[in-house]
């Protein structure tokens, strides 16, 4: 397990948790066909907070946040952002995720479009933003991910890094109040993993919503407020990243904390 | 255990220099020794085909281009203009039984009369003959005969060039098509050089008002222009006519029944599905047929309905239905996580489409779409069984015309290079395309 952020130093100064609600999830279950993947969630984010998801493959902590964005399609229970129920109402959903930011594993950029064009596309095409103003927004997300430079490049000439922090970026210019990070540094060469960090810790500096599948547990350790660990479709405990790390409660999580950090 | 050495290392690592590759490998010596003979086997195949070439290029460069006739406006321009004589020749000739005796016999010997310069070639071939004497006796004998060699009559297909391009439009309305088609490509090989500016323009105007354009165009009745009825429309304007509308009308009719093919509404879903099937599943003649006599039965009674109108008709869906299984190809080739982006940057089914997905997919598949629409151009062709005079057509009718019989040879010879030309160049265009995707983003 690399531990690429534990080198970052963090400002915790601006990362105030507010009492409004980003999310609330009320019992909520997933099936794929027969196999339930989602058992029961039940979880609150506020606007600030900053939560690291972990577990074991197959554990539904992907499926749990692509459910927030209605990638995945929930069948029982509730699940509110910003108020804003997701059901098959199709005005919901576009609500939802026009407020809510997801950035993929493997990056999902748009290798026919520029880095400029991939972050000016949704501001120009879903808030019907004139090309210019969007373009002023890309560049200044671009540089916020330090690659104002590449702006002119496709995607298919920069590195995995650059490519993820491309990504970041192109959340960021539909100027999101939630972010959604699934396994964001999973697919990047060891040398890459620390400068996307860098931008993730940037941004819970700057106070941005975040919800986070890692196995970054130095990420955890410094950024997280919360730490959930999930097990066979349910999150098994909850804590804050001190007492998640150097006291797990759960049999379960003391394995698999056992298991990651003892190399 | 013994000390293993492992090499000196450097205390500030400076990488190695980058050094040319092997002579060996590069250059002509390199490539013909990659390609040509690599090995026993391989080498051997060059041979082969170094001596299969030898026997089929020259006899087809002659016929074609060095003994051809190509002045001229009437078939004397391509007969010999040198007289043949019967000589008297004294020759051994062999009996049945093996004896030999002297015979005499005639053989043909090429005279250039005054004045006259030969416009064709001739040689002197041995040829085995058969003397037959009283009775049921008889010899063999080998005389030498001149022998005009044979070469192309391309004066043929020059003085019916304009029928075999025009069919019979008018004469003097030929412009018409020629300025219509002319401009066409002019604007498609635009439309396809990298790095003009305004490509899209130029190919939005090629897809809308163009094809209007070129229909007052060709059929007249406004502007001073008179009327040319379609069925007087033909040769290669004709199946240019039918391969470009059958190719603009099938793509995106093809991109939509792909898109409903994936749809999640099971109506929409299932009727593509039965029109793509139904489609590929029934020869293009048929539809030819069906199209001529089938499609009146859906009209209301009364309504005379443009032959031509309804081959395109007809050969359009055809393809479309073929283009849209290519689509679909496409569409399940790109990965999921561009749908996901694209959803999750709250783009909605057709945006997503429009901006994310279709741009992706028929940039993979152009190759595809290129050799679906080789197959189109020479598949017009058939449009004769109903009784378009396409330029196959065209060259059939000329080369049954009594004045010009037993000139079928140049008439298909040219209709061929003609098909030849035009689908090599798209076949050209789409292994370009290839190339850059490959090495492209």
């Amino acid at each position: 397990m690399s531990d690429s952020a534990t080198e970052i130093d963090v400002d915790q100064s601006r990362m105030k948790i507010s009492d409004e609600v980003a999310i609330q999830i009320t019992g909520m279950h997933k099936w794929y066909g027969s196999f339930h993947v989602l058992k029961d969630i039940n979880l609150t984010v506020n606007q600030g907070e900053r939560i690291v998801v972990c577990g074991p493959s197959g554990s539904g902590k992907s499926t749990l946040i692509r459910c927030i964005n209605r990638l995945e399609e929930h069948q029982q229970g509730q699940i509110l952002v910003d108020n804003v129920e997701l059901t098959n109402d199709l005005k919901n959903i576009d609500t939802v995720r026009r407020e809510v930011g997801m950035v993929f594993q493997h990056f999902n950029l748009f290798p026919h479009l520029t880095v400029l064009e991939n972050c000016t596309l949704a501001p120009i095409w879903v808030r019907k933003m004139p090309k210019s103003e969007a373009e002023e927004i890309g560049m200044r997300f671009l540089e916020t991910v330090r690659i104002p430079e590449q702006a002119d490049k496709f995607p298919g000439q920069l590195s995995g890094g650059q490519q993820q922090r491309v990504a970041i970026a192109r959340s960021l210019c539909m100027n999101p109040r939630i972010m959604l990070f699934d396994e964001p540094t999973s697919a990047l060469d060891p040398e890459m993993i620390k400068e996307v960090l860098e931008v993730m810790i940037h941004l819970a500096e700057e106070g941005m919503t975040m919800i986070c599948v890692t196995h970054e547990m130095g990420f955890a350790r410094k950024v997280a407020n919360r730490v959930i660990f999930m097990d066979q479709g349910e999150i098994v405990e909850q804590n804050e990243p001190e007492e998640f790390f150097n006291n797990p409660k759960s049999d379960r999580t003391q394995l698999f904390l056992s298991q990651i950090l003892s190399h | 255990m013994s000390q293993t050495d492992f090499g000196e290392t450097q205390a500030v690592f400076t990488p190695k220099p980058d050094l040319p590759p092997p002579a060996i490998t590069v250059g002509i010596i390199g490539w013909v020794r990659g390609n040509l003979l690599p090995d026993w086997f391989n080498g051997a195949m060059t041979v082969l085909a170094l001596i299969g070439l030898y026997f089929v290029i020259p006899p087809v460069v002659n016929w074609a281009l060095l003994d051809a006739h190509f002045v001229g406006d009437s078939r004397k321009a391509c007969k010999p203009n040198v007289q043949i004589v019967r000589d008297q020749v004294v020759t051994q000739a062999t009996m049945p039984d093996g004896s030999t005796m002297e015979v005499t016999t005639s053989a043909d010997r090429i005279v250039v009369p005054e004045g006259v310069v030969p416009n064709v070639r001739w040689e002197r071939r041995m040829v085995e003959g058969v003397v037959r004497g009283k009775g049921r006796e008889y010899a063999k004998v080998v005389v030498e005969k001149d022998v005009v060699i044979e070469g192309a009559c391309w004066v043929f297909v020059g003085v019916r060039f304009d029928q075999f391009i025009y069919g019979f439009y008018p004469k003097s309305e030929r412009w018409r098509p020629t300025v219509v088609i002319g401009i066409g490509l002019l604007m498609i090989i635009y439309m396809l050089t990298d790095g003009l500016p305004h490509r899209g323009r130029v190919a939005m105007f090629l897809l809308i008002p163009f094809p209007v354009i070129a229909f007052f165009m060709f059929s007249g009745g406004v502007m001073g222009m008179p009327h040319v009825d379609n069925s007087k429309w033909g040769g290669l304007v004709l199946t240019i006519i039918i391969s470009s509308v059958a190719i603009t009308g099938a793509l995106p009719l093809g991109v939509a029944l792909a898109l409903g093919r994936r749809s999640q509404m099971p109506i929409i879903r299932w009727f593509c599905i039965i029109v793509i099937e139904f489609f590929r599943s029934v020869p293009m003649i048929t539809i030819l047929f069906m199209a001529l006599v089938v499609l009146p039965l859906f009209l209301p009674p009364g309504t005379s309905f443009d032959q031509l109108l309804r081959v395109l008709i007809g050969v359009t869906i055809f393809i479309a239905a073929y283009t849209a299984e290519v689509v679909r190809g496409g569409l399940a080739a790109l990965p999921t996580g561009q749908y996901e982006a694209a959803n999750a940057l709250g783009l909605g089914y057709w945006k997503m489409m429009r901006l994310i997905i279709l741009p992706q997919a028929l940039r993979i598949m152009i190759p595809a779409i290129v050799s679906l629409f080789i197959g189109i151009f020479k598949d017009t062709t058939l449009v004769q069984i109903v009784g378009l005079n396409d330029l196959l057509t065209m060259v059939q009718l000329a080369v049954t015309d009594a004045q010009w019989i037993g000139l079928s040879k140049e008439g298909y010879f040219f209709c061929g290079f003609v098909f030849f030309i035009f689908c090599f160049s798209m076949s050209r265009y789409s292994m370009y395309l290839e190339r850059k995707l490959h090495t492209g983003h």
